[in-house]
């Protein structure tokens, strides 16, 4: 029987298969779950950045018709606080987290302390307003550098200083001499401010219990459910994993935050099991501002040496880290291995070093959001690199030109990664596309006329690299570089008797299109039509166990699992396929969907048959097993680093201070691509968050502690006008860490957008003197900078 | 209070209080949970629905505003087993990720197209100036919503 096998679909714009849940609105997230007798949460939150609680009287609202039940952090005394699970490397970490509801004293606005149980959200919400609670109100500190200073007020009993850890990488002695030798040495303060993640599905989770079997099970809107479920049996509730199932349903993006494990998950495990009945909670907008995570918010003190002719020395980096009230899941690991590792960007910088403070304030949790590092790393060594050029008065293209690792020069040690390489990279060959898009020399010209005429225009680079494939268990797990476990990812594939494949993965995708793309793999490699393929994912019932979907691995480390299960059970196709064929194994090939005896292609078995007498298994060869099935756990041997170019052109109003955003132009080398239209809409999703963040979006506090921007009303996430369409390309150079040549692709647009847009705008007001700017470009600051250089 | 609406076709009555939000109905009561709740404050427009044709955000519509009302929803947009041309347009340009803001940001574009079948770039930048999307950076949308006005005329 001979059938025409489907066309491969890796590498083609396939159409996403989640998308027909999606656009008629069938496809669940966690606030559409509906549980038999299910009750609803709601929780008080601090209105103080720094209080002690001296009483709760919750007798008001546990009278309130609809109510169940009110808890406080006491009832829950028993369960410790959450744990850190990553700490920054090698040096001591002092670590506060928060609890399932805080007992006696509140760090952030924000901080949960009592909890309503109700038979509607509405009852919820009333009581919420009848619970008395006695504050006593305390300094509060919101600015990091302020509260390492000497003589600060102490947050924590343990953490002297305020400093969670104080973390280096490099070599201090090296660089303090190549600095003293430089011919020039440029110095600059540079805030990345603090950015809030903003999902536009905020987070939520449900839990019922089995009190014959003591199992729980919660459902949260998560990126990593078997994490989840680690962090809370093991370092929370002191119980086996069997005793706990996690499960994430749709995911209404995540860029982050629903990496970490979080009070609210913990207590509604332990309300279910109080209340005997299954409980939910979803946050509101104001709750995701004030309590889910928050992201960058480092003020750096930065120096880069060079020689005269543009050749960068060294770079030294002190980098005050706000980490917020109290620790979440992993926030040192964050600005210290994601950061200081990677700030060799795409430079030969002989002599580097950093030295990360992280620090204690009264402000919401700061961990991990799109990027998670590399993009405040690359916003500083782009900007260095551009501060570099303009005292030096060389061109920035050609300054980067001059210090790019040259391709010959891969694997590239750059020195502060602890052994790791840098793969494969050809960055100017990225370069060299994007100018050619931009039309550099035409737009000088442009730039130099408009000048004339009293216009402000101009043009910014960045030209990145950053670290995906989270990553070699044992370069994580030996000296406390990563987390504490390992970050591999298992695939189970399954070809059952009808030729129809289940593919089990553990990462967890918030929107990047993992279905697809695993169903790709699978059709492709087994010859089967993508519509035979199921991807089963979010459950700690479904794959072994995975580490999830963040730090853009899961291509990179998840889909290679999936790749490398499908080439055992071809192996295995071929051996039942020669058994069939009365052929000798060696003499048997399997392509296109077929396993057929070389050079005689027309007698075969299709994948189909092959599958139905695995699974039958009336006549299979001696010792062989039944069924078409493997799983696979992959740990890559290195990290992957993708690298590109970004180009931004601006127009500055002069009168205004408003910046008009007149071109974007990407350029990224991700390794090959599994799906371009997947990877085009990351790129594009990143570019624009990473593009807000050089203008609009920023975080604040006021001296109270107080969010000022708790809402959408105030913290501005960009609309659609905000935007000219993006124009992006793509170079591809493979890696050699895994057999796809994947790279991942979710972060390199927030990454690498940021400086270029900051670069383009201090390039259009360079002839007033500006040479640099803070975040966001507001058209105020903007204005003052334009009058105040003026002046 | 009691409230009798038509929604996607079929006349729905319940009883409510009165303060209960059209999109609490809605998902609540009938369990259409297609339309999602994002912001609160009317920012997002995650929960734009048509209300007797028009867009609006039932996040700030009490469900006895609506008595008497026809309302669809992102359930009730496809035809007789077929999708929307907006539907067919989004699938097609990938003109969404996590898919949160999907429902809101379809409606509001049928809406769009409705008032404007050939609407310019900007007059699409504009027109969905309402719904927030933080995965796609929007570029996709622009290119969805101009080939369902396609479609549609």
């Amino acid at each position: 029987m001979t059938t025409e096998a489907p066309p491969k679909l890796f590498g083609e714009p396939v159409r996403r298969v989640e998308d027909a849940r999606l656009i008629t609105g069938s496809a669940k997230y966690l606030d559409d779950l509906k549980l038999p007798g299910m009750a609803h949460v709601a929780i008080l939150r601090s209105p103080y950045a720094h209080a002690r609680i001296t009483s709760i009287d919750t007798a008001k609202a546990a009278a309130h018709p609809g109510v169940i039940a009110v808890f406080t952090g006491e009832d829950f005394e028993h369960l410790p606080a959450l744990p850190c699970a990553w700490q920054a490397g090698g040096v001591e970490n002092f670590v506060n987290t928060p609890r399932a509801l805080e007992i006696d004293r509140v760090t952030f606005t924000g901080a949960g302390v009592a909890a309503v149980v109700a038979e509607s959200k509405y009852a919820a919400e009333d009581a919420l307003e009848l619970i008395e609670v006695g504050w006593e109100p305390l300094d509060v500190l919101v600015d990091a550098e302020q509260a390492a200073a000497e003589g600060a007020l102490q947050l924590h009993e343990n953490a002297p200083g305020n400093i969670v850890m104080d973390w280096t990488c490099g070599d201090e002695q090296a660089t303090a001499d190549a600095l003293g030798e430089a011919e020039v040495v440029v110095e600059e303060r540079v805030v990345n401010q603090r950015l809030i993640p903003t999902p536009m599905e905020g987070r939520g989770a449900a839990a019922e219990f089995e009190p014959a079997t003591g199992r729980y099970t919660v459902w949260m809107s998560s990126q990593d459910p078997h994490i989840m479920r680690l962090l809370m049996t093991a370092f929370v509730f002191g119980i086996p994993e069997t005793k706990m199932r996690c499960v994430a349903l749709h995911v209404g993006g995540g860029f982050g935050t629903k990496i970490f494990l979080y009070p609210e998950y913990v207590l509604m495990a332990a309300l279910a099991e109080k209340v005997g009945r299954p409980v939910k909670w979803v946050e509101t907008r104001r709750e995701n501002y004030a309590a889910t995570t928050h992201g960058r918010d480092h003020t750096t003190y930065l120096e880069i040496g060079a020689k005269r002719d543009g050749t960068i020395t060294a770079l030294r980096a002190k980098t005050y880290a706000n980490l917020g009230g109290v620790l979440s899941t992993i926030a040192p690991g964050i600005p210290t291995t994601l950061y200081g590792r990677m700030l060799s960007g795409a430079y030969r910088i002989p002599n580097i070093h950093c030295r990360v403070l992280g620090v204690y304030t009264n402000t919401g949790m700061v961990d991990a959001y799109r990027g998670a590092g590399r993009p405040e790393a690359t916003y500083l060594v782009e900007r260095a690199v551009d501060l570099l050029a303009r005292e030096l008065e060389l061109d920035p293209v050609a300054i980067r030109r001059k210090n790019f690792i040259p391709p010959e020069d891969f694997p590239y040690d750059p020195g502060i990664l602890r052994g790791l390489h840098y793969d494969t990279g050809d960055y100017g060959k990225a370069l060299d596309r994007a100018l050619e898009i931009v039309d550099y020399e035409g737009f000088r010209s442009e730039q130099e006329e408009a000048r004339g005429q009293g216009r402000h225009l101009g043009i910014g680079f960045s030209t990145y690299v950053e670290i995906c494939g989270a990553a070699p268990s044992a370069w994580i797990g030996t000296v406390g570089e990563g987390w504490g476990a390992s970050m591999w990812e298992s695939a189970t594939v399954r070809v059952h008797l009808t030729g129809k494949a289940v593919v089990t993965i553990g990462t967890q995708p918030q929107g990047q299109g993992h279905e697809t793309t695993a169903s790709q793999i699978v059709a492709s490699e087994l010859g089967i039509p993508i519509e035979d393929v199921t991807v089963e994912l979010g459950d700690t019932q479904g794959a072994p166990f995975g580490y999830g979907t963040y730090a853009s691995r899961s291509a990179a480390v998840g889909a290679v699992a999936v790749y490398k299960s499908l080439q055992r059970i071809k192996q295995k196709a071929r051996r039942v396929a020669a058994h069939m064929l009365e052929a000798d194994v060696e003499d048997v090939e399997f392509e296109g969907g077929r396993a057929f005896v070389k050079g005689s292609p027309e007698t075969g078995k299709t994948i189909q048959e092959i599958a139905g007498a695995a699974a039958l298994a009336y006549d299979l060869p001696e010792g062989e097993e039944p069924f078409l099935d493997d799983t696979t756990y992959y740990d890559p041997p290195n990290c992957t680093f993708p690298f590109g170019t970004h180009v931004a052109v601006v127009e500055v109003d002069g009168e205004t201070g408003e910046i008009a955003l007149k071109r974007y132009v990407a350029v990224d080398d991700v390794g090959v691509v599994i799906n371009p239209m997947i990877v085009d809409g990351q790129v594009h999703g990143g570019i624009a968050q990473g593009i807000a963040q050089a203008l609009w979006e920023h975080g604040i506090y006021d001296e109270n502690g107080q969010l000022a921007t708790s809402s959408l009303m105030d913290y501005a996430v960009p609309k659609t006008g905000f935007f000219p369409p993006f124009e992006i390309d793509r170079t591809e150079t493979p890696t050699d860490v895994n057999p796809l040549g994947v790279k991942g692709a979710g972060e390199t647009g927030t990454i690498a957008s940021t400086p270029a847009v900051v670069n383009a705008v201090v390039d259009a007001l360079a002839p007033l003197g500006i040479r640099h700017l803070e975040m966001p470009l507001t058209p105020e600051r903007v204005w003052r900078a334009m009058h105040g250089a003026k002046g | 209070m009691h409230v009798a609406i038509t929604v996607n076709g079929g006349l729905r009555e319940a009883d409510v209080e009165p303060r209960t939000l059209l999109v609490d109905f809605l998902r609540e009561h009938l369990g259409l949970t297609g339309t999602k709740v994002a912001c609160d404050t009317s920012q997002c427009g995650s929960c734009t629905v048509h209300l007797d044709g028009k867009a609006v955000k039932s996040c700030t519509v009490l469900a006895v505003q609506a008595e008497g009302a026809t309302i669809t929803t992102i359930e009730g947009l496809a035809a007789n087993g077929a999708l929307h041309a907006v539907q067919e347009a989004f699938h097609e340009h990938h003109a969404l990720q996590c898919g949160f803001c999907t429902p809101g940001m379809i409606m509001t574009t049928v809406d769009l197209l409705g008032r404007n079948p050939d609407p310019s770039d900007e007059e699409i930048r504009h027109g969905l100036e309402g719904n927030l999307c933080r995965c796609t950076g929007y570029h996709n949308i622009v290119r969805a919503v101009h080939e369902a006005a396609e479609a549609v005329r």
